[in-house]
């Protein structure tokens, strides 16, 4: 029974602050959001590069590795003394660790495309820019896409954090109830990010199969 | 693209390709060819055949630049392929390779329209292109237009990737084994079928396999390859006939008189006599007569074959059915007749 009342008192106190939830809830998915479409931004020519000069990708790589490595909570701290406070130096924790997935997946992605697929178009007479932009590119989408679908989701949970460094989103209510042992407001700041989590996942899932659904049928590539 | 040498213009050459003491050498110093010259005649199709490893292939890529000569030239039309822009130059030449490779993200449709994309074609003669050439390759364009590479069978994928080479109307078409990674059923198809296909166009071709057979059925030419070298070149006939050297010898194999049967069409060697029907002799023969006609009305029976069909296929037949001659039939009308005696005696004359 504890379980339940729990969970309604949850509710009750979620409905009764229900402006600084919105507030809240904005704020984790900007950070969310924001974070993944700077890592989009910049990881996938960064991969893309990988791809083109064994050395680029070394150091890209090594760079992406390092960025997952450090805690994210290391990485805050790291950020705190230059940026100070607030929702900027919280984006730039997370967008720090979004970066990792979504490289290793566009180089995956990018190498995964059949040496002679790559063969024929060259053949063919397209320029090493339109092989890169009509047909690797587009063969890797799908690859590509499962790991911007890996960075959001683990965002929204790493987004949390940012409250230490005062950047706002659910964690404001977590930690503060974990600190106040305000339990319903602990559940009322957690249970919606892990609705969040859960529903982007769909969401992300829902739009892979429909790219990679297109006309490439389940089969590996190799089958091809 | 079409052909420029109509009488008169500059340097109407006959030749198309020309290898003049062409040498590569990869950069982890392998020796891929040595030394090699010779000439492609426009129009003709020219197979390159060889063991694994004898440079065949790198041959064939010299001529669309996936690979550059480390010595000697390559002329394409007359012209040092250097000195030619290698995109424009690739989009003028067919290429077709064993792993097909085929774009699995677009359509069939729209693979076979990507030369004449990238050479800016307007959409209505990039479509009534496509149409035309999915029916050359007996693909009915309603079905297989829209549909993607990986809902195709293997042969159908080949056909495919023969017909996205042929997009662009190419003066020249490289195909690398090109019917390799199929099965021994389809790959025969196709080869029949390109043979026909072949007749219809006037493109320079130039095909690797590692296949003698194909190599005799498919050339006008045959350049053998062994290590890095260009031991012999020349039309299936002259190869069978005066191996250059016992490796060519030992490649053809025991069964070259065969193999030149199986190259051989009936029209070459029967004779245009009609047999029985026209000149009954005696009351036996109308007799056999009236019953070989009968086989062929109803189309029972083997006991013919027609001026296309290759000499061992007659010869096949007049072993099966314990006769000496067959009837030569086109279009239900005998035509002719093919002897043993005269393949023998045709053979024996050095097959000409």
């Amino acid at each position: 029974m504890g379980l339940i009342d729990a969970l309604i008192a949850a509710y009750a106190y979620l409905v009764a602050n229900f402006d600084e939830f919105l507030g809240l809830l904005t704020e984790h998915l900007a950070l969310v959001l924001v974070s993944v479409t700077l890592a989009i931004v910049v990881a996938v020519p960064m991969g893309v590069l990988a791809t083109r000069n064994e050395r680029a990708k070394s150091i890209v790589m090594s760079f992406g590795n390092v960025s997952q490595t450090i805690p994210t909570l290391a990485i805050i701290a790291l950020v705190f003394p230059i940026l100070g406070l607030g929702f900027l130096p919280a984006l730039v924790g997370l967008f720090a660790y979004a970066l990792l997935p979504i490289l290793t997946n566009t180089v995956a992605g990018l190498e995964n495309v059949d040496e002679s697929t790559v063969e024929a178009a060259r053949g063919m007479g397209m320029t090493e820019n339109q092989i890169l932009r009509q047909i690797q590119l587009p063969l890797a989408v799908p690859i590509i896409f499962a790991g911007i679908r890996t960075s959001a989701v683990l965002n929204v949970g790493t987004a949390y954090l940012a409250f230490f460094i005062g950047g706002g989103g659910l964690g404001v209510w977590v930690i503060s109830g974990i600190s106040l042992f305000n339990t319903p407001q602990l559940l009322a700041g957690a249970i919606p990010g892990a609705l969040l989590a859960i529903g982007l996942d769909s969401l992300f899932g829902f739009i892979e199969g429909r790219l990679s659904g297109e006309g490439m049928a389940e089969q590996s590539p190799a089958a091809g | 693209m079409t052909k420029t040498n109509t009488t008169g213009t500059t340097e109407a050459s006959d030749t198309m390709i020309k290898f003049d003491g062409v040498t590569k050498i990869y950069s982890d110093q392998t020796v891929a060819i040595e030394d090699i010259s010779f000439e492609v005649e426009r129009g003709t199709t020219t197979v390159f055949v060889g063991p694994s490893g004898c440079g065949k292939t790198t041959t064939m890529t010299l001529v669309n630049r996936m690979q550059d000569p480390t010595e000697g030239t390559v002329y394409y039309d007359g012209v040092d392929i250097q000195e030619l822009d290698k995109v424009d130059l690739r989009r003028d030449i067919g290429y077709v390779i064993q792993e097909i490779g085929l774009f699995d993200h677009m359509t069939v449709g729209e693979n076979i329209a990507t030369v004449p994309e990238l050479k800016g074609w307007d959409q209505s003669r990039i479509d009534d292109r496509v149409d035309e050439l999915l029916e050359l390759m007996d693909l009915e364009p309603g079905t297989y237009r829209d549909q993607y590479p990986n809902a195709l069978s293997g042969g159908q994928q080949q056909r495919v990737g023969v017909a996205r080479a042929l997009a662009a109307d190419p003066d020249v078409l490289l195909m690398d084994e090109p019917f390799g990674a199929l099965d021994p059923l389809t790959r025969e198809e196709l080869q029949d079928e390109f043979l026909e296909i072949q007749e219809r166009i006037d493109t320079t071709i130039l095909f690797v396999t590692h296949d003698i057979n194909e190599a005799l059925k498919m050339g006008d030419k045959i350049a053998i390859f062994d290590v890095g070298e260009l031991v012999q070149y020349g039309s299936p006939r002259e190869i069978l006939h005066n191996p250059a050297t016992d490796f060519v010898e030992n490649f053809i194999g025991d069964d070259k008189t065969l193999k030149e049967l199986q190259i051989t069409p009936v029209r070459d060697i029967m004779s245009e006599s009609v047999p029985t029907a026209e000149q009954p002799t005696a009351s036996s023969t109308t007799d056999t007569g009236i019953d070989s006609t009968a086989a062929l009305a109803d189309g029972t029976g083997d006991q013919y074959v027609t001026p296309t069909d290759t000499v061992d296929i007659a010869l096949s037949r007049m072993i099966e059915t314990d006769t000496q001659s067959l009837p030569v039939v086109r279009d239900d009308d005998v035509i002719g007749t093919i002897t043993e005696s005269s393949i023998r005696a045709h053979q024996s004359n050095g097959g000409v």
